[in-house]
C-alpha cells in the first residue's frame, strides 16, 4: 500500500513539474518570445554565476570534510615520492582547472545575448593555436618526466638482501608463504594443489618446502627497515595485490608470477600512534574484481621491528609439519594429479 | 508528419528500397515500412535513440540499486524485492547480483546507450543531412545495423532473468573469472548470452559504421568538400573510423573466450585450481584477453566522447552566433585523438605485471593525447569569447559537457601516468574520472544533441523549463556524486565493493557514500523529467514554424520541418562557403546558409 502511495506520489510530483514546465511555454507565448528570451537569459547567466561559486565553496568543503579522512603519511619511501608527484600533478591540474572553468563561465555570462549586443567574427588564429599545443606539450613532458623516473624506481629490481615472501590470492583470501630458515621457497604446482592438506601444491620432493611457513589468515609479517620482495601468484582467477598505505598495487595472475616490493618504514604500532587510532591496520585489500566475495577478500601487513618478527617467526610451524603431524612425508607419487574425488570442495562456492 | 508519404525522387533515394515500399504514387506508407522496418536514415535515428533512453532508464534504475546497497548497507528495501524478487530477499541485494547490477550497468552505459544510442542516432540523423545526401550509402545495410543491436538488446535483457543471473565479471569481463563457470554464478549461462549478445552488437556497430564511413567520402553533395563538413560530420567520420578498425578485435577476443568457454582451448587459461580441482588448462595467458579486450576498449572511450565534441562544436558555435574558433585545430586535434586512441589501451594495464618498460611508452603516448583535447578546450572556450550567447537548453548542455570535460579530462592526466597509476587503479578515483569524463560528460554532449535537433526529428520544440531544471539537476547532481568520489579512491578505497564494514581502512567514509547514494537516486529521478519532456514534447511540444529555428548555418536547416524519405523535397541544394559563417549577412541577419554563393568579392573561409 505505501508502495502504491509512493509511486502516486512520484508521479504527481512529474505531472505538476510538466504542467509547470507547459505554463511557462503558455505565458512567454503570450508575453511575447523575445521579451521572455532576454529575461530567462539574464536568470540563466546568474544561475551559471551561482553555480561556479557555490561550486567553489563545495569543493573547499569537501575538502575540510576529508581531510581528517585521508591515508596517513606513506610507510614506504616510493610511497612518499608518490604523495609528492600526486601533489605536484594535483597543482598543475589545479592550475588548469580553476583557470578554465573560471574563464567558461566568465565567458558565458559576460557574452550573453542582450537586446543589443553582436558577436564579434573571429574564427581562427595560428598564433593562438600554436600558444596553447605547446603549454600543454610542454607541461605534459615535465608530468611523463616526473612520472617515468617514479616508476623506474618503483619497478626496479628488489634490493638483494630483501626478504622473499610469497602472496597468493585465491577466492577469497589471500595465503602467504614465507621461506622458512632456508630463506628459499619450494617449488609448487598447481596439479599438488589439495584444500585439506596442500593449499599451495607444495612439491614435497622439493626439500626447500619442508620449513615453507604459510599463514591461510593472510597475515604478513614484515620487519621494518628492511625491504621486502613479494612474488605475487593466484590460484584461480585474477586478483590484484592491494596495499594502500605503500601507495601499490600489482596484479596476482593465474600462471603468471608478478613481484613488487617496499621497504616498509612505520611500524604497526607507530602507526597506531600517528593516526591515533588504536584499531590501525595495514590491509592488503583485493583491487581486481575476482567473484562474489571480492569486497571481503582481506589481509593485513604486521610491520614489526626485528626481534618481534622473530620472535612471531620462532612460534610458527611449518606447514609440511602441521600437515604431516608425526612421521611419514603423505607426499603423493611424482607426476600424479591432485586427488579428486575425496577433494574438499566447499571453500570456492560457499 | 506533413510530407512523411512524398518520396522525391533523386539519384540516390534508397536504391536497396525500391522492392517494398518505393512506391511512386502511394501517399501513406503501412505501419511497418515507415516505422519499424524503415530504411529512412531519420526514422533508424530515432529507433536508436527510444531504444538508447529505455536502456539508460534500466541501467541507471540499476545504480540506484546498486547505491542503495553502498550507500546504506545495513537497512533494507523492500521495494527492491518487487523489482529484483529473489536477488533481493527482504529488501538486500545479494553480493552475486550486486555483481551483477554492476557488470549489466557498465555493458549497458558504455555499449547500448553511450555507443548504439548516441552514435546511432545522430550518425543516423546528420551524416546524411548534414552533408546533402538522401540517405545513407546502404539504407538496407543501416537497417540490418539497427536490427541486429536490436536482438543484441533483446539477448541482453533476456539474460536478466534466467536463474543464474546475467554475467557478474565487470563490465570487462576479465578471465577466468568470466571463463569458468565454477568461478561465479553469472559466468555461467549469464555470461554466455553477454558473449553472444556482444557478439551481435559488434555486427551491429559494423555495418553502422562501414556505412557512415562510406556515406560521408561518397555522398556529399555539390561544393561540400571535406574541409566545408560540419564539425559534428568530422567527429562521427572518426568514430565510425575508431568502431571499424576496433571492434573486430574485440571480437577476436570474445571467440577467443568462447572458445575457452566451450570447446576446452587454452588461449587465456593456465595453472588453475578452483572448484576443489585443478584444470587441465596450461600455457594460456590471461593477460591476452585484456590487451585484446582495451585495444578496443580504450578507442571505445573515444568512440563515446567524439559524438559529444562534435554537437559540442557544433551548439556551441550556433548559439553564440560565432564561427567556431580554430576549424582546422578543431579537425586536427580529432585526427590526432583517433591516431593515439589506438596507441594507449595499455595504459589499463599498468598494474597487470607487464613490462615496466612498456609501460613508460604508455605513459608518455597517454600523456600525449592531453594536448589536443587542451586545444579542443581551448577552442570551445574561445568561440564563446565576444560571443552572443543565447541560453537555451542545447547549449547548456553543450557549456556542461565542456565544463565536465575539463574537470573529467584532468584526472585522467593522473591515471595516465603509471606512478600514480600505481596507487589510484581500481579504486574509486578510477570510477569518478571515468563516470565524469566518458558518462556525464558524453551525456551531456547527448543532451546538447538532442535538445538542439529535436525540431528536425520531430517538428516540434522540446519544453525549455523542463530543459533548464534538467540541466541544473544534472550538473549539479552530477559533480556532487563524482567529486567526492576523488577523495575516497586516494585514499585508497577499491571500487566493486559491495560492502566496506570490515574494513579498518575504507568503513568510516560510510556518511559520504550514503550522501552520493541519496544524490544519485534524485538524479535517477531528475533525468525521468527528460524523459517526459522528451515523449510528451513529441505529440505535444510547441510546434516548429520556421524551416531554421536556431538560425543555423547547416544543411539541415534547409530541408522541411518534416522532410520525408529523400529529404529535400526538390534538388539537393549546392554548398557554396564553410558550416560556420555566423556572420552579418547584409541584410540585419547575423549568419549565412552555407547554400549562400559568396557574394562577390567575399573570400572563402
Amino acid at each position: 500500500m505505501s508502495g502504491f502511495i509512493t509511486v502516486l506520489l512520484v508521479i504527481l510530483v512529474f505531472v505538476i513539474i510538466y504542467q509547470i514546465g507547459k505554463a511557462s511555454e503558455y505565458a512567454s507565448a503570450m508575453r511575447g518570445q523575445e521579451v521572455v528570451k532576454y529575461k530567462t537569459n539574464r536568470v540563466i547567466g546568474w544561475l551559471l554565476v551561482a553555480f561556479f561559486f557555490l561550486g567553489l565553496y563545495g569543493i573547499w568543503k569537501c575538502d575540510q570534510y576529508f581531510k581528517p579522512m585521508m591515508l596517513p603519511v606513506a610507510s614506504c619511501e616510493n610511497g612518499i615520492k608518490w604523495d609528492s608527484m600526486f601533489n605536484t600533478t594535483l597543482v598543475v591540474t589545479g592550475i588548469v582547472f580553476f583557470a578554465t572553468q573560471a574563464i567558461l563561465f566568465w565567458f558565458a555570462f559576460r557574452y550573453q545575448t542582450t537586446e543589443k549586443s553582436k558577436s564579434f567574427y573571429f574564427a581562427h588564429s595560428n598564433k593562438l593555436e600554436l600558444i596553447w599545443t605547446t603549454i600543454p606539450a610542454i607541461a605534459m613532458a615535465i608530468l611523463v618526466a616526473i612520472g617515468l623516473r617514479n616508476w623506474a624506481a618503483v619497478t626496479s629490481p628488489a634490493p638483494g638482501d630483501a626478504t622473499v615472501v610469497e602472496v597468493v590470492g585465491k577466492q577469497f583470501n589471500w595465503l602467504i608463504r614465507y621461506p622458512g630458515k632456508d630463506n628459499e621457497l619450494g617449488k609448487r604446482d598447481f596439479r599438488k594443489i589439495n584444500d585439506a592438506n596442500n593449499v599451495l601444491g607444495l612439491d614435497w620432493s622439493d626439500p626447500h618446502n619442508n620449513d615453507d611457513i604459510i599463514s591461510q589468515k593472510g597475515e604478513l609479517h614484515v620487519v621494518v627497515g628492511k625491504p621486502v620482495k613479494l612474488i605475487i601468484g593466484s590460484r584461480d582467477v585474477i586478483h590484484d595485490v592491494g596495499l594502500p598505505h605503500f601507495r601499490l598495487k600489482m596484479d596476482a595472475v593465474p600462471g603468471i608470477t608478478t613481484t613488487m616490493w617496499f621497504k616498509p618504514t612505520i611500524t604497526t604500532d607507530s602507526m597506531k600512534r600517528i593516526t591515533g587510532n588504536p584499531n590501525f591496520v595495514y590491509e592488503i585489500s583485493c583491487d581486481q574484481m575476482c567473484g562474489k566475495g571480492h569486497y571481503s577478500m582481506r589481509g593485513t601487513i604486521i610491520v614489526e621491528t626485528q626481534a618481534e618478527y622473530d620472535k612471531w617467526m620462532s612460534e610458527q610451524k611449518s606447514y609440511y609439519a602441521e600437515n604431516n603431524a608425526p612421521a611419514t612425508p603423505a607426499a603423493p607419487a611424482a607426476g600424479a594429479e591432485a586427488p579428486k574425488a575425496d577433494s574438499p570442495k566447499a571453500v570456492t562456492m560457499k | 508528419m506533413n510530407n512523411a508519404g512524398v518520396i522525391t525522387e533523386g539519384p540516390s533515394v534508397a536504391h536497396a528500397a525500391s522492392a517494398e515500399h518505393h512506391g511512386h504514387e502511394h501517399h501513406e506508407q503501412h505501419f511497418i515500412w515507415k516505422y519499424i522496418f524503415s530504411q529512412d536514415h531519420k526514422m533508424i535515428s530515432k529507433q536508436f535513440l527510444v531504444t538508447g533512453i529505455i536502456w539508460a532508464i534500466i541501467g541507471a534504475l540499476m545504480s540506484v540499486f546498486f547505491r542503495l546497497q553502498l550507500g546504506f548497507p545495513d537497512s533494507t528495501f523492500p521495494i527492491m524485492e518487487k523489482f529484483l524478487g529473489e536477488w533481493a530477499k527482504g529488501g538486500k541485494l545479494s553480493p552475486e547480483f550486486y555483481y551483477a547490477l554492476v557488470t549489466m550497468h557498465g555493458t549497458i552505459l558504455v555499449f547500448f546507450v553511450l555507443t548504439a544510442g548516441l552514435s546511432g542516432t545522430f550518425a543516423n540523423l546528420l551524416i546524411p543531412i548534414q552533408i546533402g545526401a538522401r540517405d545513407m550509402a546502404s539504407p538496407f545495410m543501416n537497417m540490418l545495423s539497427y536490427w541486429f543491436f536490436f536482438l543484441s538488446s533483446v539477448i541482453m535483457l533476456v539474460s536478466l532473468f534466467i536463474e543464474t543471473g546475467p554475467a557478474s565479471g565487470g563490465w570487462t569481463t576479465y578471465p577466468p573469472l568470466s571463463a569458468l563457470k565454477e568461478a561465479s554464478l553469472g559466468s555461467g549461462l549469464g555470461m554466455d548470452l553477454w558473449l553472444l549478445s556482444m557478439a551481435l552488437f559488434v555486427v551491429s556497430s559494423l555495418l553502422g559504421g562501414l556505412n557512415y564511413i562510406s556515406t560521408i567520402l561518397n555522398m556529399r553533395t555539390k561544393g561540400m568538400t571535406m574541409t566545408r563538413m560540419p564539425l559534428t560530420i568530422w567527429a562521427l567520420f572518426f568514430t565510425a573510423v575508431l568502431g571499424v578498425l576496433s571492434f573486430p578485435v574485440l571480437f577476436s577476443g570474445f571467440i577467443l573466450l568462447i572458445f575457452d568457454r566451450n570447446f576446452g582451448t587454452s588461449f587465456y587459461l593456465s595453472e588453475i585450481f578452483i572448484g576443489g580441482k585443478a584444470l587441465p588448462h596450461i600455457g594460456g595467458s590471461a593477460i591476452l584477453y585484456q590487451h585484446l579486450f582495451w585495444f578496443l576498449g580504450h578507442p571505445e572511450v573515444y568512440i563515446i566522447m567524439l559524438p559529444g565534441m562534435g554537437m559540442a562544436s557544433e551548439v556551441l558555435s550556433t548559439h553564440s552566433r560565432k564561427p567556431i574558433f580554430g576549424y582546422f585545430a578543431m579537425i586536427i586535434s580529432l585526427i590526432g585523438i583517433t591516431l593515439l586512441a589506438f596507441l594507449v589501451w595499455a595504459h589499463h594495464m599498468f598494474v597487470t605485471g607487464m613490462s615496466p618498460f612498456l609501460g613508460s611508452i604508455f605513459v608518455l603516448l597517454t600523456l600525449l593525447i592531453a594536448v589536443p583535447s587542451a586545444v579542443k578546450v581551448f577552442n570551445w572556450l574561445t568561440t564563446m569569447w565576444r560571443g552572443n550567447i543565447r541560453f537555451n537548453p542545447p547549449m547548456m548542455f553543450a557549456i556542461g559537457f565542456v565544463s565536465l570535460f575539463i574537470s573529467g579530462g584532468l584526472t585522467g592526466l593522473f591515471l595516465g601516468n603509471s606512478a600514480i597509476d600505481i596507487h589510484l587503479h581500481d579504486t574509486y578515483f578510477v570510477v569518478a574520472h571515468f563516470h565524469i569524463v566518458m558518462g556525464v560528460s558524453a551525456f551531456f554532449g547527448m543532451f546538447a544533441g538532442i535538445y538542439h535537433w529535436f525540431p528536425k526529428m520531430f517538428g516540434r520544440f522540446m519544453n525549455n523549463t523542463l530543459g533548464y531544471i534538467h540541466f541544473f539537476i544534472t550538473l549539479v547532481g552530477a559533480y556532487l556524486i563524482f567529486w567526492p568520489m576523488h577523495y575516497e579512491g586516494i585514499a585508497g578505497m577499491p571500487r566493486r565493493y559491495y560492502d566496506f564494514s570490515a574494513w579498518e581502512s575504507f568503513k568510516h567514509f560510510q556518511d559520504i557514500n550514503a550522501f552520493i547514494s541519496i544524490i544519485a537516486t534524485i538524479v535517477f529521478f531528475a533525468q525521468l523529467i527528460f524523459v517526459i519532456n522528451f515523449f510528451a514534447s513529441m505529440f505535444r511540444g510547441r510546434k516548429v514554424t520556421t524551416m531554421n529555428p536556431w538560425g543555423s548555418t547547416t544543411l539541415e536547416w534547409t530541408t522541411p520541418i518534416n522532410p520525408g524519405h529523400g529529404n529535400w523535397e526538390g534538388d539537393i541544394p549546392e554548398v557554396y562557403r564553410w558550416p560556420y559563417d555566423y556572420k552579418d549577412d547584409g541584410n540585419g541577419g547575423d549568419f549565412i546558409s552555407q547554400t549562400t554563393p559568396l557574394r562577390p568579392g567575399e573570400e572563402s573561409h
